[in-house]
């Protein structure tokens, strides 16, 4: 028998086969949620007949190589996950295709969108990206031992509250920290706990004339505060904490409070991980009484890169994944305390997730607290809430985050780092031609 | 006449020598635990040394969400495929430097040893660039091409040393009984420089084995390798050390073998020449 018509024809039914099936080309992020969503997208191509071709990356090298790529124009892929940092800056520079299809889809019901976070991935009204889960940060705390300190936490508290309860919280010979925040040099790490923190205190990165602001009371008395806190009652080397490090010390009860992103509620209520789950409570994160609070805004959310050759592929991909079915098929699976959260108004007027996610309450409240159009109490050019939507902002944003940790770490006083801050951001500001 | 050295000083040193090798290799042993931990051990504030609960679930998490064995594939056609390049390229190129140098021969040394002192992020946009233009993106071809590129300089310094050992008169002598320049480079040259060939060769294999940048930069799947399969596992939010450590452990497992099996012969090419 000859074996070379057989190989023949077998080469030209795989050439056939590969033409025929489109792919497309998906970068994410490691996190649970996504990782829920690569397994379930076997119903997609089931669905379509589309395959998918996935690259999952760490979110610092995921971010690297999604820009090189569309700064390139390179065409690896065509979808991206991105935040909200990026989004208004890509949709400026004309590199992300609008969702056009998405909204005019009375099916997907664009209108059930959370509006801060729609918002924040829209620029002059059209939406170029859509939520994926969305979140804000709030107060998590142990109410054993807020009830031990002979104190109840309000629901929606000021800094001064928060001052008073993490002190009598604090019992070192336990080692029991009243208070966990974020102290991890980085745009994403202290700086966007440390903004959203300066927006409840009336601070601001710039004012309307580009003008760094560190050299305000404003800004002191936010890293005067913080500072204060941290040594009174925070955890030993809190300048190399970020999420991680706070979520194990809550989860191992070693915090009294934590403010950090909503998205950890259901990590520190899991009994399966958290020696503290039925202890925790929720409230809203602290203001000054000044009329904004000290969360932030985020949505991990997709986008089509101008440079994908399969476009309407990829906008039905977003479509899949990002309309009120996905969450079904989550819930199906895996119950509603699963579903991507922070995205759709239906989610959290649905009872079933009311009963399964009890930070679902407070979760949404964090997220209506924030505005990203308008993140201060005095004007300011920019949008965005723990960031300032301008390219520059990531390395400026790290620079004074290396400060403000330094200072955390006893390496220098904070009137020193703020001085620092404000040269070195002028510096900046007026390289980068904002300030002439 | 033999140096006698006490018993308390070759007891002191060796002491010394297993603690130096334990401490690096403290890393390995920390990831090798841990991917047999769950989750909520591998971060717990008073850290278990050996695994309480003893479980698998990390491998079988990795092996479901990730497909190990098409980045191992890849990862084997890189780094074989670009040392053999390399040393295609690498070994006339030393033998021309060692054997036939001119005025030049140092500069040109010192030039390619330079390029590897510039970081790789700074020629990033031009590669890329390039990269997408040869439609070289996301392809084995393009990986095993920049690797072969950026390991180059290390191959012909690391040849050229070696051949520097050889004395020209064996050469010279090959020549005057007829042989012509390919049979003095593949029949003399080369078998009397096998131990400096050789460990060239591990040494290229395991640093391209271990590249991470251009391997995540310029894929996207199709021809990741483990570099980016580990990669995938890292994650700022939520727990991910133990299943981390399971795809390291994955990752790094055949590179290990390989190191262990061909010490001697790493050791015997690294030392060559080293007592003359």
């Amino acid at each position: 028998m000859k074996l070379t018509p057989i190989l023949v024809g077998a080469f030209t039914l795989a050439l056939a086969a590969s033409a025929s099936a489109q792919t497309i080309t998906i970068a994410t992020v490691n996190n649970g949620d996504m990782i829920r969503m690569q397994g379930l997208s076997d119903a997609f191509t089931a669905e379509t007949g589309i395959e998918l071709n996935w690259v999952v990356l760490e979110e610092n090298t995921l971010r690297q190589n999604v820009t090189t790529d569309i700064a390139t124009n390179g065409g690896q892929y065509d979808v991206m996950t991105i935040g909200t940092y990026e989004v208004p800056i890509w949709a400026r520079q004309d590199w992300l295709v609008p969702l056009d299809a998405l909204t005019s889809d009375a099916d997907y019901d664009v209108d059930d969108l959370l509006p801060p976070i729609r918002d924040g991935l829209s620029v002059d009204g059209k939406l170029y990206a859509a939520p994926f889960y969305g979140e804000s940060s709030f107060i998590m705390y142990r109410k054993d031992l807020m009830e031990k300190a002979g104190l109840t936490m309000p629901e929606a508290p000021t800094w001064e509250f928060i001052g008073q309860a993490a002190r009598a919280m604090t019992d070192r010979a336990n080692d029991i920290n009243g208070i966990c925040l974020r102290g991890k040099a980085g745009w994403g790490e202290n700086m966007a706990f440390l903004t959203a923190m300066s927006n409840s205190f009336g601070a601001r990165w710039f004012d309307e004339n580009w003008q760094p602001q560190f050299n305000t009371p404003e800004w002191k008395n936010t890293l005067d505060t913080y500072l204060g806190l941290m040594a009174d009652a925070g955890p030993a080397g809190a300048s190399s904490n970020g999420f991680n490090e706070n979520l194990t010390l809550f989860q191992q009860g070693k915090c009294g409070m934590w403010i950090d992103a909503t998205v950890a509620a259901s990590f520190v209520t899991n009994p399966a991980d958290s020696t503290v789950a039925d202890q925790v409570g929720f409230a809203l994160a602290p203001d000054t009484g000044l009329g904004k609070r000290g969360n932030w805004l985020w949505a991990w959310s997709l986008a089509i890169p101008k440079s994908s050759q399969q476009q309407d592929a990829a906008a039905s991909f977003i479509k899949w994944a990002t309309d009120k079915a996905y969450l079904e098929t989550v819930a199906a699976q895996d119950g509603w305390a699963n579903v991507p959260p922070g995205t759709r108004i239906s989610l959290y007027e649905n009872p079933e997730y009311q009963a399964a996610a009890p930070f679902a309450e407070m979760t949404m409240g964090s997220i209506y607290a924030a505005d990203p159009t308008h993140p201060t109490v005095q004007p300011v050019p920019y949008v965005g809430v723990q960031f300032v939507a301008i390219p520059e902002f990531a390395g400026i944003a790290t620079n004074v985050g290396q400060l403000f940790s330094a200072a955390l770490a006893g390496q220098m006083s904070a009137d020193d780092a703020l001085a620092q801050a404000q040269d070195a951001t002028l510096r900046d500001m007026t390289r980068a031609g904002y300030i002439k | 006449m033999a140096r006698t050295v006490p018993a308390s000083t070759r007891i002191g040193f060796t002491a010394l020598a297993w603690l130096i090798a334990l401490l690096l290799f403290s890393p390995i042993l920390w990831v090798l635990l841990t991917a047999f931990k769950t989750e909520a051990e591998a971060i717990a504030a008073s850290p278990t040394f050996l695994p309480q609960q003893f479980t698998l679930e990390n491998f079988a998490a990795v092996q479901d969400r990730s497909d190990y064995f098409k980045h191992a594939f890849n990862s084997i056609v890189v780094s074989v495929g670009s040392t053999l390049l390399g040393l295609a390229i690498g070994i006339p190129a030393a033998w021309a430097m060692a054997f036939a140098p001119t005025r030049r021969t140092k500069d040109v040394l010192m030039w390619m040893l330079s390029t590897k002192m510039m970081p790789a992020v700074g020629v990033l946009i031009p590669i890329y660039l390039i990269f997408r233009d040869l439609r070289l993106l996301d392809t084995l071809q393009g990986l095993t091409l920049i690797m072969t590129l950026i390991n180059l300089p290390i191959i012909i310094w690391m040849l050229y040393t070696y051949f520097k050992e050889i004395p020209v008169d064996i050469l010279e002598a090959a020549r005057m009984d007829g042989a012509e320049l390919w049979n003095e480079i593949v029949h003399v040259l080369v078998p009397m420089a096998v131990p400096g060939i050789a460990s060239t060769l591990l040494l290229n294999v395991i640093l391209a084995w271990n590249e991470a940048f251009w391997t995540i930069t310029l894929t996207s799947g199709r021809a990741g390798t483990l570099t980016a399969f580990i990669s995938s596992f890292s994650s700022p939010q939520g727990l991910f050390l133990a299943k981390l450590s399971a795809a390291s452990l994955l990752a790094i497992a055949p590179i290990l073998l390989m190191g262990w099996f061909s010490q001697k012969q790493l050791v015997r090419g690294l030392t060559f020449g080293a007592v003359k």
